[in-house]
């Protein structure tokens, strides 16, 4: 479906992070027909770019070189190779969802509006799937540093009250409902108290 | 409950009145909770402001105008009600560079290391090659006072030397892999260069322009007008936080502050430098002081003056090679809102200017000037090289530079 609208286009994907510039690049394959190029190095950025000489370049919203590309846009537009942001303002609400996404795109000036529409809003979907990826994997980080936590507590009072782990378990459980406190929160008390009382 | 702004900013020293606003409580005092999102360029910055990811931002003042004149993408107005400080910019040059045009153990007199840097310039020219220097942006202060500084030193940038876009966090590595020979940027990030070996800082901007505008705070002009009375709490919250930042005995408080993860994520003793007006100038040297590196709070420093953005403006034409336009003109001008910084600080006791534009560069010594409010002393305004900008007369001004 989208083939006959993007064929031949060349996207340059900018991202330091190779994780995420290879998600992009995998959903922009979708778009049968144009070639993708993966920059993830900051250094020779400008000279790669000219190299390719793409048509779409998307870069995600915070990265350090994007000054450094807006000023090579700004004097190759002297130098008749127009490039220009994203910005078509009738597209207002595409652009807002892009950034909100976190990532930015520059397009060679005069490309039509509905051909870059299909590889943003593409870029845009990858990049909110990557971020609830990221999201997901803090998650279940931030759950196991608690549950490390809680076991260290527990041996603490193990050690230290000479009490079985369900019973260790249990004191927590009953002064964090005491204190209405979650009971990682009580673990970490008891370490941080382990810690000062110099073990 | 308070009102909550979202604030942009990059990791630099000149980011610290809405930081120490909020640190210190002068914002919670003025009904306000300020929360911040740190970027490392300008144009997210700028993308966050746009689409409402911020309220306002730390912003290079020509970036403001620029975003205002709609240059390099569609226009869209931004006010500058607060000026966040003067000057705080230097040019650092790599060792090899430096030994050559300004070997001396204090900061180089600008005519003399321009005078240098021109006939090193000539030899390389010679030889076929050209130097390269390293600013933060295209729409910068730091790329406008390097570029009236060498122009005026007989090097024409552009054509006899090369200025590129390095921004600040990577400016040390830059002039470490010899890919730009100099560069003006903002502090801790002079004092970086300066601890890694990889440069010498030869002049202060301050030497340039002895009161040059450097960063606003901007935000959208519709969002200025919708919150207005939040607004101009800020802006009292930060003239507190300016008084408070220019007490030498809060001076280690602050730099601690400020180079906290969340902030700069730096080194306090290297922000303390610009903090106190005393940078060490070459690895392993004394502390050099230059009084008013950095110039803060006093003589309503904070103040936007209509003329400041019209001087910014004149530099845009004469270095993106514009022909003047008296509706651009009057559009740049009306980026700084000094209206607005009145109204905040009326009844305030603190000092307010009674005119809104002066003639830049005309001040050789103290003078005393009309206030609205308290009295209003001026010091020394003046440009290196004597010039005088006028800005009923642009056109004028330009004709004499080119």
């Amino acid at each position: 479906m989208l083939r006959c609208n993007i064929a031949g286009m060349r996207i340059a994907i900018v991202d330091e992070r190779a994780a995420r510039a290879s998600v992009i690049e995998e959903g922009l394959r979708e778009l049968a027909g144009c070639e993708i190029f993966v920059l993830a190095e900051r250094k020779g950025l400008l000279a790669r770019i000219e190299e390719i000489s793409p048509d779409i370049v998307l870069i995600d919203l915070g990265n350090p070189s994007r000054d450094v590309l807006e000023e090579y846009f700004a004097v190759s537009r002297a130098l008749a190779r127009p490039i220009a942001m994203f910005v078509d303002q009738a597209d207002d609400q595409a652009i807002g969802a892009s950034i909100d996404a976190g990532v930015s795109a520059y397009v060679v000036d005069g490309l039509h509006a509905s051909r870059i529409r299909a590889v943003v809003d593409l870029a845009v979907k990858r990049f909110n799937a990557f971020a609830r990826l990221q999201a997901d994997l803090a998650e279940a980080k931030g759950k196991l540093a608690e549950r490390e936590t809680v076991d260290r507590a527990k041996r603490i009072l193990m050690d230290s009250k000479g009490i079985t782990e369900p019973e260790a378990y249990a004191e927590l459980r009953r002064k964090a409902m005491q204190s209405s406190r979650r009971i990682v929160d009580i673990a970490e008390a008891v370490v941080t108290a382990h810690e000062l009382m110099g073990k | 409950m308070s009102e909550k702004l979202t604030i942009g900013f990059l990791p630099l020293v000149d980011a610290c009145l809405p930081i120490l606003a909020q640190e210190h409580g002068f914002a919670e005092e003025e009904g306000l909770s300020l929360d911040f999102v740190r970027d490392v360029s300008w144009a997210t910055v700028l993308d966050r402001l746009l689409y409402g990811h911020s309220d306002a931002a730390h912003m290079l003042a020509p970036l403001a105008i620029a975003t205002t004149l709609g240059r390099n993408r569609p226009p869209q107005p931004l006010s500058a009600p607060f000026v966040l400080g003067l000057n705080g910019n230097a040019v650092t040059l790599s060792n090899a560079l430096a030994a050559k045009v300004a070997p001396t153990d204090s900061l180089g007199d600008p005519r003399l290391v321009g005078a240098a840097l021109a006939q090193e310039v000539r030899e390389l020219a010679a030889r076929g090659e050209k130097l390269r220097f390293g600013v933060v942006h295209r729409y910068s202060s730091h790329s406008y006072m390097l570029r009236y500084w060498l122009a005026a030193c007989g090097i024409r940038p552009d054509r006899d030397i090369e200025i590129v876009t390095v921004p600040p966090p990577f400016v040390a590595d830059a002039l470490a892999s010899g890919e730009v020979h100099g560069a003006c940027v903002g502090e801790p990030w002079n004092s970086v260069c300066v601890e890694r070996g990889v440069g010498a800082i030869v002049l202060a901007t301050a030497q340039i322009w002895r009161r040059g505008v450097e960063k606003v705070l901007a935000l959208r002009e519709p969002l200025l007008e919708d919150r207005r009375p939040t607004i101009e709490a800020l802006i009292r919250a930060m003239r507190k936080a300016g008084r408070h930042f220019v007490e030498p005995e809060n001076w280690q408080d602050n730099a601690a502050i400020l180079a906290r993860a969340e902030y700069l994520d730096g080194d306090a003793g290297l922000i303390m430098r610009s903090i106190s007006d005393r940078l060490v100038l070459r690895r392993g040297g004394e502390p050099v002081h230059y009084s008013d590196f950095m110039f803060q709070y006093r003589e309503a420093a904070n103040f936007p003056w209509v003329s400041q953005a019209e001087w910014l403006y004149s530099q845009m034409l004469r270095w993106d090679g514009l022909a003047y336009s008296a509706q651009d003109a009057q559009a740049a001008a009306r980026v700084f809102r000094p209206d607005v910084y009145r109204s905040a600080l009326m009844g305030t006791g603190d000092v307010l200017p009674g005119a809104s534009s002066k003639v830049e560069g005309s001040l050789r010594g103290l003078t005393s000037v009309t206030a609205q409010q308290g009295a209003m002393v001026l010091s020394q305004n003046s440009f290196f090289d004597g010039g005088i900008f006028d800005p009923d007369d642009i056109p004028g001004y330009l004709a004499k530079l080119l």
